[in-house]
């Protein structure tokens, strides 16, 4: 079986693209033969049911794999057209400009400051202490958590709320200006409130970076994204455009999926 | 129909819950009684030190006025400077000088039982300060170790009568010994001092934890961070928890066998006890080090990764100082066992009678505990107390060093 992509999606010009991309843990197949283009200046959303393999997916993007050993890549990822995975490939650099934030919000038990200057500093962006004082404040303020904090930047990042403490996840990953957000779930450990604040500010930020989301809310996917890929065990089902997806899906198991029948 | 009891409401459920709180009851009876034990044990073990250790403190002494301008012992600060200045007294006479005074003083038999080294430190006190050499000074010296024993009513019955008649002419009394932090050790209790195994067991503790700090801290980084999972490191894994419970005094033979074959000249040396003990105290170190930072959460890592840390900047920026508090934990363990411990330094040939106090790292020295098993074996009854007054420095010693490592845990410790 191959991925439907639907018929009414345009050639945007494609920041990451992935080719017969297979993941293994050991033995298991986590990923089989996905092929996906993701665009510049839109928002994907990954779908699907647990354990079906998407935020694996997800990790391969920025080589965040390579921490399990057992993990093995096959196929080729490419990041304006340069594979991901070939040898040469600097990681590090590669993370910088693909950041990722996390299901569960993990800031560095270090003041807020720390938290979002750390990264400016270990990739030198920042010449003196004003302009990295200047990056800190930008990038606190796109992440729409300025106002909250500016008084108390040497409290700990982890005395914040949930939400506060992603938003700071957030502000740190965009401190780096990196080119593409990879976002594992990024709202399934906050209430609502916290919840539309960050949709609000993925909104934002979708038209500077390419963001890709993984969520198991299918409401949020409709909401926060222009592209949409459904996944199911291990295999890309389905992808177009977000509308197509939701309005009128070309599988059954899209279908059943979003009408809420599993999952 | 019959009305249907909630299984919660039964008798037979009352009855059982009553068992649950009567367990609970007894356990809490069983932990507090085991607490009250080990805290009666320990305070137990604490008086009965303080008791006898007030004793090793202190000192029989004899009171012995010596006129100076009358001896005819001469020099000034410039003829009595510098570590020729005892001899220069000696061939004065100044034993001589101090046996005709205590004599005087104390009459024949008092002055027999004055301790034989006790003109040093009346040269001591002159060399410290010449002036006195125009006066009439009251010295405090130390009495024999038969003397001393008589007072504390052992002996024979000639010896307690003499102590007895030099206590009530005031001439015979125990005062504070704080020369006993300053003296090293000797043959007769009444000159013994601690300085010497204390300087010893600072020198050697100061390469132990120079050593097995760094390299167990790196060990255990490399082994959780960067090792792969295979079975070579499997192999190390269980090679490190078996170094870390073989017997101490097999590291004894290993320094004995490799270290003082590499440096023959240095036996007894601090520096061949400080890479015996390191040896001992790294796999804890490794061990306690490789748990502290596994318990960093890989979320932590993550977050760094993700941002383009490179790995030595994960573990260094963020995954070591919050393992810090659980390594520093680990080493306190080790340390104090390897402050407290005597086997291995028996081996390489720190149990040797040492006077002088190590003036460096390759000097020969002794360590604490070594010296506390010396003191203990000694026949003359004076060393009972000096043997609980050594153990009493050995535990300030050990809590000093705790402390200092619990503050810095403390300082170290974050909350996420």
């Amino acid at each position: 079986m191959v991925t439907r992509i639907h018929p009414n999606l345009e050639d945007s010009d494609a920041k990451m693209s992935a080719k017969g991309v297979s993941i293994f843990y050991g033995d298991k197949k986590a990923i089989d033969d996905v092929s996906i283009s993701i665009p510049t200046r839109y928002v994907t959303a990954f779908i699907g049911p647990s354990g079906c393999g998407k935020s694996t997916f997800l990790r391969a993007l920025n080589r965040m794999n390579d921490t399990i050993a057992s993990a093995r890549v096959e196929g080729e990822i490419t990041l304006d057209g340069e594979d991901i995975y070939r040898s040469g490939m600097d990681v590090v650099q590669l993370r910088a400009r693909v950041g990722m934030v996390f299901q569960k919000p993990n800031p560095f038990p270090k003041s807020i400051y720390e938290n979002i200057a750390y990264g400016p500093r270990i990739h030198g962006l920042a010449e003196d202490k004003t302009a990295l004082d200047e990056i800190v404040e930008s990038s606190l303020r796109r992440a729409g958590l300025w106002e909250e904090v500016k008084d108390r930047l040497t409290d700990s990042g982890t005395a914040l709320s949930g939400g506060q403490q992603q938003r700071l996840c957030i502000a740190r990953a965009i401190a780096v200006d990196p080119e593409v957000i990879l976002m594992d779930e990024p709202c399934s450990a906050l209430d609502p409130i916290a919840t539309a604040k960050i949709e609000e500010l993925i909104d934002e930020l979708s038209g500077r970076y390419a963001i890709v989301i993984v969520t198991h809310s299918m409401q949020q996917a409709a909401r926060v994204s222009q592209r949409t890929a459904f996944f199911h065990l291990g295999k890309m089902v389905e992808y177009g455009r977000t509308t197509d997806i939701f309005t009128n899906p070309l599988e059954e198991r899209t279908k059943d999926y979003i009408t809420g029948r599993y999952g | 129909m019959t009305e249907r009891v909630a299984p919660t409401r039964t008798p037979a459920f009352e009855a059982r819950l009553k068992q649950r709180y009567a367990s609970e009851r007894r356990f809490r009876v069983i932990g507090l009684s085991a607490i009250v034990f080990s805290l009666s044990v320990l305070a137990f073990l604490l008086v009965s030190m303080g008791y006898n250790g007030i004793g090793g403190f202190q000192r029989a002494e004899l009171t012995v006025p010596i006129d100076f301008a009358e001896s005819g012992v001469a020099g000034d600060a410039s003829t009595l400077s510098g570590p020729t200045g005892i001899s220069a007294l000696e061939t004065q006479g100044l034993p001589d000088v101090v046996a005709f005074y205590a004599e005087q003083a104390l009459g024949a038999e008092g002055a027999a039982e004055l301790s034989p080294g006790a003109w040093r430190e009346v040269a001591e006190a002159v060399v410290a300060n010449p002036d006195i050499l125009r006066e009439t000074v009251t010295f405090d010296l130390p009495a024999s170790a038969d003397l001393a024993s008589a007072m504390r009513g052992d002996g024979g019955d000639e010896m307690r009568a003499l102590a007895e008649r030099l206590s009530s002419e005031d001439k015979l009394d125990r005062n504070l010994d704080v020369g006993f932090l300053e003296r090293s050790d000797a043959t007769d209790p009444q000159q013994v001092g601690i300085w010497g195994a204390l300087k010893g067991s600072m020198l050697t503790m100061f390469v132990t934890l120079l050593l097995a700090f760094p390299i167990g801290v790196m060990a255990a980084l490399y082994l959780e961070e960067y090792a792969p999972k295979n079975r070579w490191t499997d192999l190390i894994e269980v090679s490190i928890n078996n170094l870390a419970a073989v017997p101490s005094i097999i590291f004894g033979l290993l320094g004995l066998a490799v270290f003082l074959w590499i440096f023959p000249t240095y036996r007894s040396a601090p520096l061949i006890g400080g890479l015996t003990l390191a040896l001992m105290t790294m796999p804890v170190i490794v061990i306690s080090g490789r748990n502290a930072i596994k318990a960093v959460p890989p979320s932590i890592r993550d977050g760094a990764l993700a941002i383009g840390a490179s790995p030595v900047q994960v573990v260094f920026h963020h995954v070591l100082p919050l393992a810090l508090p659980g390594i520093l934990t680990g080493t306190i363990i080790g340390m104090a066992r390897a402050l407290g411990e005597t086997a291995p330094l028996l081996m390489i040939g720190m149990r040797a009678f040492i006077a002088t106090p190590p003036d460096g790292f390759t000097s020969p020295a002794t360590v604490l505990p070594v010296q506390i098993f010396l003191w203990s074996d000694e026949v003359n009854q004076g060393f009972v107390e000096r043997t609980s007054a050594a153990i009493i420095v050995l535990l300030v010693f050990l809590l000093v060093m705790n402390g200092l490592a619990i503050y810095l845990r403390n300082r170290f410790e974050k909350k996420w």
